[in-house]
Parts: C-alpha cells; structure tokens; sequence
C-alpha cells in the first residue's frame, strides 16, 4: 500500500497540488486519472520519489519516504518497478541486457540464473526470442513490454506506470492494459498507472483518483464511474463529442 | 552568465562531487564501464591527437627557424626548444582543448540524452546511484588516459619537428638530436603528468554536469554541450597559468 498524505506541490509562484491524499491499495490497479496539466505526472513522480513534495507525506506501507536515510531509500528501490511513457529503454543495450542491468547492478546471481530469469519475464510479456535485439529494432508496443518486463525483473512490491497506452493503438492498449493487470493480481503488488485513456479506466481501475486542477475532485472504482454524478469526473469521461452525444440519447448509467 | 548564477552553479557542482565519488554500488559494472570509456577516449582520440601534434610540431620548428634565422643561435637549439614547449605546454594544453571539444561535448551530449530520454530516471528508479555510475567511470578513464594521450602528443609533436626540418634540409639530423638532448629536466615531465591529469579532471567533471543537468528539449541540449566545450576550455587556460605560477 502507498499512502499520500496532503502532498503539495510549487514550481516557482504556480502550485500544482493542492493537499493531494489518497491510499493506493495493495494488490490492486490504482489509476490517477485527469486532464493534461491536472497534475498526474507530478503526483506520480512525488510518490516514486523522483520530485520532493512542498509539503506532505509519502507513506510505503509503514515506512514515510521523506525521512528514510539514503541508504533506505536506495533498498526501498529495489521494491519498485516503473515503465516509463517513453519506456526509457537503453538505446546501446540489447533488450537482455537492457532486462538483465538491474540484476546486474544489484544482485549476485549468476550468468545463468540472470539468462534464465530475461526468459522468465520476457515469456510472462510474450516477447520470446528477442533478446539480442535493440529497441531501435522493436515497434513501440513491443518496446511497452519489455519496460515492463524490466520493471518487474526484481518482483517489485510496487509498480508505477506512466502513461503505459501513449502512442499505442487501441488494441495494444487492451493488451498492455491486460498485462499489468494481470501482473498485477498474480504477484499481488501495488500498481499504480497514470493515465487518461478511457478504456484503462472502464476495464482496469480498481481503485481511481481523478485529478483536477491539482486537487482529487473524485475517488472510486471502475463500476462507480458510470453511475457518479461527480461533474468533473463526467466532464473527463464524456469529453468526445461522440460520448456526449450518446450520453444525451442514452444517459450515462444506461451505457 | 551574471555572477550569482556562476556562484550558484559552482556551489551546485562542488555538492555533486560529494555524490559522485561514492562506494559502487557493484564493482563489476563501473568496472565495465570504466574500460569502455579508457576505450572511447584513449583509443577513440587517438587519430586527431596524433593528427594535431605532428602539425604543432612541425610549425613550432618552422616558427622558430625563421625568427632565429641569422641571429647567431645553434641550430640545435631548435630542438631543445620544441621538445619543452611540446612537453611543457604544447603537448598538455592543446590536447586538451582538442579534447574537450571532441570528449567534452560527447560526454555533454551522451548524459544530457540519458536525462532527455528519462534513462537516467529509469535507473534512479532502480536505486543506481547515477551520479557515480555515469561520471565517475568517465572522469577516472579521462585522469588515466589523458596524461597517456598527452605523452603520446608530446613524442609526435617531437617527431612532427623532426620531419618539418631535417628532411627539407633547415638543418641537419644531429643539430635536432642534440637540441633534444640539451638541457634535459626531469622536472618538465612532472609538469606535463600534473597539466594532463588536471585538465582531464576540469574536461570530464564539467561537461557531464552540463549533460546530467539538462533541461528542455535538443535546443538546450545543443547549448549545454556548447557550454561544455566553452568552460572546459576556459578553465583549462586557467588552471594552466595556475599550475605554470605553482610548478615553475
């Protein structure tokens, strides 16, 4: 479980959050949802620890991140996977040795339990036989896969993903969407995606929090989203002109 | 740059050195590392040192034939002369300014890609301490290296006078080699290794912290490498008139 507590957030006079608390549950699909500019990126990169939050707490399970020695906070990341939007693979690496840099970096496996676990995680993504490719030589849903077969490398406690369905089309979003989902469930970590794509929230969110303007304006699940009357929540939701019109035919808790 | 940005990204750079020069996290990796980045620059500048000195060589004898010509001073005296500026300050001095635009920029370039395309976030993630990973190795590889690349230079640049003199018949093959051999002092060497393995330390720690601190798009990018090269270059002449004050 990770536990935002009133987190706040300036750059220079602008405050992007605005007192941000929300409880990411274990073992669940946790989405920050919202417009561009909302604050979902800085919220993500305050709770995985890449920004420092103006003020407020960041809580993994018992542990408050801002006041773990540097040493803790370098063993906490040995917990934590992240795929990136731009999946930040290693352009001179091969995708083993890309999917290997963490074990090498932190374990004292061998050679062959190293080979053994790439093969591992890359058969759990359905990537088989690409390891001595580069990324410059896989599509962009290929490399989306192997970012999260990086990230899950180590068995993480925690998963962060940043916009997981950028640049992807509709099908590869479902079958991205489907992994982490399923990852999700059998290594019964906490997952935590940032996006603003539609289908990630009807089919995934097990547990959302809606940003807007850099405060949580809604919180629930996939089933409440249809049925809440929350404004701005059906202001994100219904936004294509083709949603609205059908939500005006229909109403929204008949889709 | 106005003198409270200068201050502030002095203050700024001395802090990083505390991260950088920190125990690895694993040996083996820095180790890789650290012989793929000897490779890169000792190897890789190879060509353009060798390129470079043979010609300051040979324009240094060339130089100093003509402003000597008719005054009465031994020919041999050439030699000597251009075998202590190569090794003096020729040969340390202008390798690396060659080198920080050909390392620096790269290096610049190379870590300001990484925090550009999120790679270096990607392994903060992971608990790799990136400061240490992605400059240590370059400025240890730089500090073994350069002064190699240096005393390169130097044996070229005395080479390059040699066969911009003697076989154009400015004077003889044993006016040379006796100039090379006046006056020999060891103590010129000792100058030259301090030169390189400073100037190789200013060359590398400057331009990754103008990589690693990048922000903004390729546009900012460019400019940071730039900068790279211009400090670089700037501190280099520095630390050489304080080191020529110090050591001579």
């Amino acid at each position: 479980m990770i536990r935002a507590e009133n987190i706040r957030k300036s750059f220079g006079d602008q405050e992007v959050l605005k007192g941000i608390s929300f409880t990411f549950e274990a073992g669940k699909t946790n989405l920050i949802i919202g417009r561009s500019g909302a604050g979902k990126t800085v919220l993500l990169k305050i709770l995985v620890g890449l920004f420092a939050p103006s003020s407020g707490r960041v809580w993994y399970d018992d542990r408050d991140f801002s006041s773990l020695s540097k040493q803790q906070v370098r063993e906490l990341r040995m917990e934590v996977g992240m795929l990136f939007q731009g999946n930040a693979l290693f352009d001179s690496m091969t995708i083993e040795e890309n999917i290997r840099f963490p074990m090498d970096m932190f374990t004292k496996m061998s050679f062959l339990e190293k080979q053994s676990r790439v093969n591992e995680v890359l058969e759990r993504v359905s990537m088989e036989g690409i390891n001595k490719k580069f990324p410059s030589e896989i599509s962009g849903g290929m490399q989306k896969r192997v970012g999260i077969a990086r990230s899950i490398v180590l068995n993480p406690k925690y998963l962060f993903c940043d916009e997981p369905n950028s640049g992807l089309d509709p099908k590869t979003s479902i079958t991205i969407d489907e992994l982490i989902s399923n990852i999700t469930d059998d290594n019964n970590i906490t997952t935590i995606i940032n996006t603003h794509d539609m289908n990630s929230v009807m089919e995934i969110g097990e547990n959302i929090c809606l940003l807007h303007e850099g405060k949580l304006a809604w919180q629930g699940n996939k089933d409440q989203v249809l049925q809440s009357d929350n404004e701005e929540l059906h202001n994100f939701i219904f936004a294509s002109p083709f949603l609205q019109k059908l939500v005006d035919r229909v109403g929204a808790k008949n889709i | 740059m106005n003198p409270l940005s200068l201050l502030f990204h002095f203050g700024k750079f001395v802090d990083w050195q505390r991260q950088i020069y920190r125990r690895p996290e694993n040996i083996r990796m820095y180790y890789k590392e650290l012989v793929r980045q000897m490779y890169d620059i000792g190897l890789g500048s190879l060509p353009i040192i060798f390129l470079i000195s043979i010609f300051l060589g040979a324009v240094t004898v060339t130089q100093f034939y003509y402003q000597m010509d008719g005054q009465f001073i031994p020919n041999s005296f050439i030699g000597y002369i251009v075998r202590d500026m190569m090794i003096i300050e020729l040969s340390p001095t202008f390798s690396c300014i060659i080198l920080a635009g050909k390392v620096g920029s790269n290096m610049a370039a190379e870590i300001g890609g990484m925090r550009q395309k999120e790679h270096i976030d990607a392994m903060d993630i992971m608990g790799v301490n990136t400061s240490a990973y992605l400059v240590m190795p370059k400025v240890l590889a730089a500090f073994m290296m350069i002064p190699l690349l240096v005393t390169v230079s130097a044996f070229i640049g005395i080479a390059g006078g040699y066969l911009a003199s003697v076989p154009v018949g400015l004077f003889t093959h044993n006016d040379y080699v006796t100039g090379l051999r006046l006056f020999f002092e060891p103590h010129n060497i000792f100058i030259m290794f301090v030169k390189a393995a400073t100037f190789a330390i200013i060359l590398t720690s400057v331009s990754c912290y103008q990589g690693y601190f990048v922000k903004g798009g390729s546009i900012e990018l460019g400019e940071a490498s730039t900068r790279a090269v211009v400090y670089s270059i700037i501190l280099i002449l520095v630390a050489d008139y304080i080191i020529a004050l110090i050591l001579t």
